[in-house]
């Protein structure tokens, strides 16, 4: 490379190039499409060809000017329904949260302590799902908890049951898929920060007296907090807009954003309504965000 | 020597210290013993960490287990402290058996050779963790912490993080949240392994000082033979999970039972001899490129005519171009092959008759630009025969 034998000018183009790759890649998949979205929440639906009113309006013999209208974000305030489709969303992301970190803590923890050969195995297993394609796992899901599907089978056959149990189609049918689906990405960053725990720190706490209960509470939990805001945050987010899980395996009364966002796109075909709907989900997941990076730096501090 | 399994391969008896010195509670039968270890091993699978020890620690000694990597001395540590469990033995400490107890029931605590300090803790809240388990009152908590903090030279610093610490803050940070729980016995696991050297001898000093004010028994694990030398009360050479030779630093360094125990105490030069006589005890040798025969005290078993080895430390042999006085003196002849000037001494290796290679290490006493001694020069050799230690294995 002519960068090691010119120091100077290479390195500064590399450096360049280097920077600037995430940045470009970010403008191009990121923003270009958010202000594409933002501009297409603040236009009335028509029918036509794309089905909203353009921002710009040149025709007009007044000159220049923008047609911007409020009208989609009030009627996301007005109308009960999306107010409790996002409602809906943040009680069954932070639950689905809260079940991966209660069976995500104690898994990572087993396999930070598990001596190496198998430790390597044991995470394997982890990412293993991840080898099958997600709507597959998500159709298995339905074929194990349907009416004639294999659970209620056995428990009748058992006898445990006189009837099926109604399992698809609820609410904890959607629990189920979600921290099913999502639990690796728990299990993964608190293994990450559970593996660095030095257990020198463990047993000194225990040598000044603290009983095992007390070493958990005291030194664990509070060092392997990035950990849990970690994976916390890459449960959360992706549930909270979740549509594939709650359309596959939620019933009627599953209200939640990612399917109203479906419908009011794809079944009436009301756009500027659908990017205010994401607009707002947006704004609702750059809230932990910023607490995130405000723990961060405060950690780093 | 009244302590069991201590006896020396002492030349000349009047060498021995005095028994009657009061600083040396192991010489007295009617001393008892604060910590006991019986039998005590530890196995792990196939593998014998440490191997049915027996071990008597006093009150207010500073007792160091030596020992290379692998030797056993930080699983012997560790069962101390309660992390590793004996697979045979007992462990009693102050009349108590601790053997069964967990490491939060003992009165013992320990400072880790990484130091383990709570990263997420200041420095006030690692050194009052102990006291806040034992669910003490706030303001005595505040004030032990503060003369804790003071013993230790942290005062300016307890509102820190310990990754706003040096190495060596970090180690009186261990060490003051060991003490503050004024533990019975503190067990220190490779205390200035990680220090630099500078560090390392200024905070040797420290410990000492900290333990003789506070009249803590302190157990220390080190693989470093000079630390256990300046440090220790006494000094357990620990091989293969076994002791080798149990005894204070000058036994342990002019009076090594073997061969294992005197290179580890820096280095020994051996010569071979010949066993001449042996009389309750007494064991004449006559060196095999010399006419000096050496008599010394001797237990073991060794037959007339059988070959064994004289060891001598380097700085306790003479060098000198003429020939010294025969009296007391065993005298050698050989030409210097390589010699280093270190300033306060010097460095010869003299290749013997025999064509060995024999160091000495010289005070330089006289203030002179020019090498007393130069390459190639024929010189004599020579020690005081009461310097000379039998050595076996």
């Amino acid at each position: 490379m002519n960068g090691i034998v010119h120091p100077g000018r290479g390195d500064r183009l590399w450096r360049g190039i280097i920077i600037g790759t995430p940045y470009v890649w970010l403008l191009l998949f990121f923003l270009a499409p958010f202000a594409i979205v933002l501009k297409i929440s603040f236009a009335d639906p028509i029918v036509a060809q794309p089905p909203f009113t353009p921002f710009f309006d040149w025709s007009a013999s007044a000159g220049q000017r923008i047609l911007a209208t409020l009208d989609n974000y009030r009627f996301l305030l007005e109308d009960n329904l999306y107010l409790v489709s996002y409602l809906n969303s943040i009680k069954i992301a932070l639950v689905s949260t809260a079940l991966c970190l209660l069976l995500g803590f104690p898994m990572a923890y087993a396999i930070a302590r598990t001596p190496q050969p198998w430790r390597n195995l044991l995470l394997l297993l982890v990412i293993l799902p991840f080898w099958t394609s997600f709507l597959l796992r998500i159709y298995a899901l339905m074929v194990m908890m349907g009416q004639h599907g294999l659970v209620n089978d056995l428990l009748l056959s058992l006898g445990v049951i006189d009837q099926p149990l109604a399992m698809l189609y609820t609410n904890g049918a959607v629990y189920l898929g979600i921290v099913y689906s999502y639990l690796p990405f728990m299990i993964l960053p608190l293994y990450a920060s559970l593996e660095k725990l030095d257990h020198d720190v463990h047993e000194a706490a225990a040598d000044l007296g603290a009983k095992p209960t007390q070493v958990f509470f005291d030194i664990t939990l509070p060092m392997a907090v990035p950990g849990i805001i970690a994976g916390s945050l890459l449960v959360f987010i992706p549930a909270l807009g979740e549509y594939v899980i709650p359309a596959l395996l939620g019933g009627l009364d599953t209200l939640m954003i990612g399917h109203t966002l479906y419908d009011e796109f794809f079944v009436n075909r009301d756009w500027p309504l659908a990017c205010a709907v994401a607009i707002l989900l947006l704004l609702i997941l750059i809230l932990p965000i910023v607490l995130f990076q405000h723990f961060q730096q405060e950690a780093d501090a | 020597m009244t302590t069991p399994g201590n006896t020396l391969n002492t030349l000349n008896t009047t060498d021995t210290p005095n028994p009657e010195f009061i600083n040396t509670p192991w010489r007295d039968p009617q001393q008892r013993p604060f910590i006991e270890i019986e039998g005590l091993s530890k196995r792990f699978g196939d593998f014998i960490a440490v191997d049915a020890v027996n071990l008597k620690i006093y009150r207010r000694e500073l007792f160091t287990i030596l020992g290379g990597s692998g030797c056993g001395k930080t699983t012997l540590l560790r069962m101390l402290a309660g992390f590793e469990k004996p697979s045979a033995g007992r462990i009693r400490i102050d009349g108590v058996d601790v053997t069964d107890l967990p490491p939060y029931l003992r009165p013992v605590n320990m400072m880790f050779q990484s130091y383990a300090v709570f990263p997420h803790m200041t420095v006030y809240q690692n050194i009052a963790y102990g006291l806040k388990k034992e669910k003490l009152p706030r303001a005595e908590i505040k004030e032990r912490v503060g003369r804790m903090l003071e013993l230790v030279q942290l005062t300016a610093l307890s509102k820190r993080k310990p990754n706003q610490l040096s190495g060596g803050q970090r180690q009186r940070v261990a060490l003051a949240r060991a003490l503050i729980k004024q533990p019975k016995v503190l067990l220190l696991d490779e205390p200035l392994a990680a220090l630099d050297k500078k560090l390392r001898e200024q905070t040797q000093f420290e410990l000492m000082n900290i333990q003789d004010k506070l009249g803590i028994t302190f157990v220390v694990v080190t693989h470093d033979q000079e630390e256990a030398m300046t440090l220790a009360s006494r000094i357990a050479v620990m091989d293969a999970g076994d002791f080798v030779q149990i005894g204070t630093p000058s036994e342990v360094y002019e009076f090594p039972r073997n061969h294992f125990v005197a290179s580890f105490f820096g280095s020994i030069n051996l010569f071979d001899a010949t066993v001449t006589s042996v009389d309750a005890g007494e064991l004449c040798v006559l060196l095999d490129d010399s006419d000096t025969e050496i008599c010394t005290r001797y237990e073991g078993e060794l037959a007339v005519g059988s070959a064994c080895k004289i060891g001598v430390r380097p700085e306790k042999l003479l060098i000198s171009t003429e020939r010294p006085a025969e009296q007391g003196n065993t005298i050698t002849r050989g030409v210097v092959e390589d010699l280093a000037y270190k300033g306060n001494r010097s460095i010869y290796r003299v290749r013997a008759q025999n064509g060995r290679i024999i160091m000495v290490s010289a005070q330089n006493k006289q203030r002179s630009a020019h090498l007393p001694l130069e390459w190639d020069d024929e010189v004599y050799l020579s020690w005081p025969s009461d310097c000379s230690v039998v050595l076996t294995a």
